[in-house]
């Protein structure tokens, strides 16, 4: 299988601060890929760097089967036409002083194809939003939260990128315009060959649209598998805190909370051994001085613990 | 806060103060569009025979010593003030926001360079350092242009520095960068027109600086050259002729005054306006 989107070894420094620490992560073409994690632990950071947004402190990443190096960074139409982001938050991602018309134009104009086909096409992805033209007048602030978003995916996607990374997609939206959201994206992939990265601390988006997880924990990723079965059976003591402490609707679904003690430690002073040893129910003495290495739990399932749960 | 410029129009047009600044602003504008149509006389046509004339119908603000017509004087040389102080203003912003994005957008070594050099132009004053370069450059309407265009740049360079460091890590540059936008369209684009709002309402607030600074250079000599009409150079000789004649003196003081009196009431108009939290900073 040929990866789209790789990371090997890769660590992200911001100054003193080591955001993604020693992450190694693949996603195959047309795969939808999430990514979880309190607010803090590098999950934003980690799907930039895979479009080459920041240079790796250690490690490579590759996409597209070309080496992201530093020459590759610069090379940014070549960048802009084969990934793009999703931003979390799509007001601010969007020119106040520019028209919803002007916005959507810029993809086009910056890589000089602003054609009636490139229009054709924006036009379609507005259609298949229910983006009326006539909006298309307004500024940004002017239309709803909704609108906006769509608007800004179809700015991601009027390049038609081959890896798309989604930066909590649904955050803001209410559950009825969520489900319309991830109906869509899902529709665009299947027609688009699109490949996602969903970043998110919604589970029960990742759970639906994704099939493959990585949790992540102050930088590091400390678990990886299939979907079904990683929210099946947690082996990551973290993931199985995340997991219960998600809202459940089916009551025979519900499982016991594990609630974690303490806060999520400073990511400028990572603990020693385990980085989740200050806050696991099952730490032990070796938690506290070795850093667990990935180990394959099989069915392409990895962890990073010493005492995994499955 | 974006706002289109018909309503920061009303709003200025709406405020007791704005509405006194936007009307001398636009008779001024106007007599500096329109002055050859407005002309009575021949500005610098000489009429020995009526020196030191009164105000009268024929003379409208009367004559000066050598007997020219001190209205067209003044008509003309309100085009002059004008002319000056947009070629300064829009000379000045643009140079100066440009050296304020490098700034925000350079190494530390360059920006620092950029910033010493505005500190080294903004440790004279302005009218001080005018003098001083014309001096040396020799007295012309276009060392005026130049000379004072220099010391306004600093102005506006640090303003355009401070807004754009305040927006250098907005999300929508990234995004932009994302989607593969070049640098200078960027700037161009998506830099430039969102740190312009406080840049506009400074100009206008300069506009009347830089008019008195034109006419304090001519007034003392080292402005324009005779025979062009400048509103100091009239107002010198009005102060030369004065126990001949109060008149010119009246008249060049009094445009003078309206002139600046207009554009300082306008630009504050326009900065409350624009942006009521700038009250506190430009004060």
């Amino acid at each position: 299988m040929t990866m789209l989107a790789e990371a090997r070894n890769l660590s992200i420094d911001f100054g003193p601060l080591r955001a993604v620490s020693d992450v190694s992560i693949a996603i195959a073409a047309g795969e939808t890929v999430g990514l979880v994690g309190e607010s803090g632990s590098g999950k934003t950071t980690l799907g930039k760097a895979l479009i080459g947004l920041y240079p790796p402190a250690t490690g490579e990443v590759a996409l597209a089967g070309r080496s992201l190096d530093r020459a590759a960074r610069r090379d940014r139409l070549w960048r802009g036409r084969t990934a793009q982001l999703m931003f979390q938050d799509p007001l601010s991602s969007l020119s106040p002083r520019l028209t919803l018309r002007s916005l959507l134009a810029e993809p086009g104009r910056i890589h000089g194809l602003e054609t009636k086909a490139y229009w054709a096409r924006v036009k379609h992805l507005l259609a298949a939003m229910a983006i009326p033209e006539s909006l298309l007048g307004k500024y940004p602030h002017q239309v709803s939260g909704g609108q906006v978003r769509r608007v800004a995916i179809a700015r991601a996607l009027a390049l038609e990128p081959r890896f798309v990374v989604a930066d909590e997609p649904t955050a803001g939206l209410d559950v009825s315009v969520q489900g319309d959201l991830l109906n869509l994206l899902a529709e665009l992939q299947s027609r688009l060959g699109l490949t996602y990265l969903v970043v998110s601390h919604n589970l029960n988006v990742v759970r639906k649209i994704t099939g493959r997880v990585a949790v992540m924990y102050l930088g590091e990723i400390v678990e990886e598998g299939p979907t079904r079965a990683l929210f099946a059976r947690p082996a990551h003591p973290y993931t199985a805190a995340l997991l219960s402490a998600n809202p459940q609707v089916d009551p025979g679904r519900r499982r016991e909370k594990i609630v974690l003690e303490g806060e999520i430690p400073s990511p400028l002073k990572p603990p020693s051994g385990c980085r989740f040893h200050t806050r696991c129910p099952k730490a032990e003495a070796r938690c506290r001085a070795e850093h667990p290495e990935a180990t394959d739990l099989g069915e392409g399932r990895r962890v990073r613990c010493h005492f995994p749960l499955a | 806060m974006i706002a289109s410029a018909r309503e920061v129009l009303a709003k200025v047009w709406a405020g007791g103060t704005g509405r006194i600044g936007l009307v001398l602003v636009f008779v001024i504008l106007f007599v500096a569009a329109f002055a050859p149509w407005l002309v009575t006389h021949e500005p610098n046509k000489l009429d020995v025979l009526h020196r030191f004339a009164d105000p009268s119908f024929e003379h409208l603000m009367g004559t000066d010593q050598i007997g020219r017509d001190f209205f067209s004087r003044i008509v003309v040389g309100t085009r002059l003030a004008v002319g000056v102080a947009l070629a300064v203003i829009l000379a000045s912003l643009t140079m100066g926001t440009l050296l304020g994005i490098a700034a925000a957008y350079a190494g530390r070594q360059a920006e620092r360079v950029i910033l010493i050099l505005f500190d080294i132009i903004t440790s004279f004053p302005s009218l001080v350092l005018a003098l001083a370069m014309v001096a040396m450059l020799g007295p012309s309407l276009v060392n005026v242009v130049i000379v004072v265009t220099i010391t306004f740049i600093p102005h506006f360079g640090r303003v355009a520095r401070a807004q754009t460091l305040a927006l250098k890590s907005a999300p929508f540059l990234e995004a932009e960068r994302v989607l593969g936008a070049s640098p200078v369209r960027l700037v161009l684009v998506h830099v430039v027109p969102n740190i312009m709002g406080p840049l506009v309402v400074l100009a206008s607030m300069d506009v009347p600086v830089v008019i008195t600074i034109e006419a304090g250079l001519s007034f003392l000599g080292v402005g324009v050259r005779p025979p062009l009409a400048s509103w100091g150079t009239l107002l010198y000789d009005g102060y030369q002729h004065l126990s001949q004649s109060v008149w010119p003196v009246i008249f060049a003081g009094l445009t003078l005054s309206a002139a600046t009196l207009g554009f300082t009431l306008f630009g504050e108009a326009l900065r409350d306006a624009v942006d009521p939290k700038l009250r506190s900073r430009a004060a």
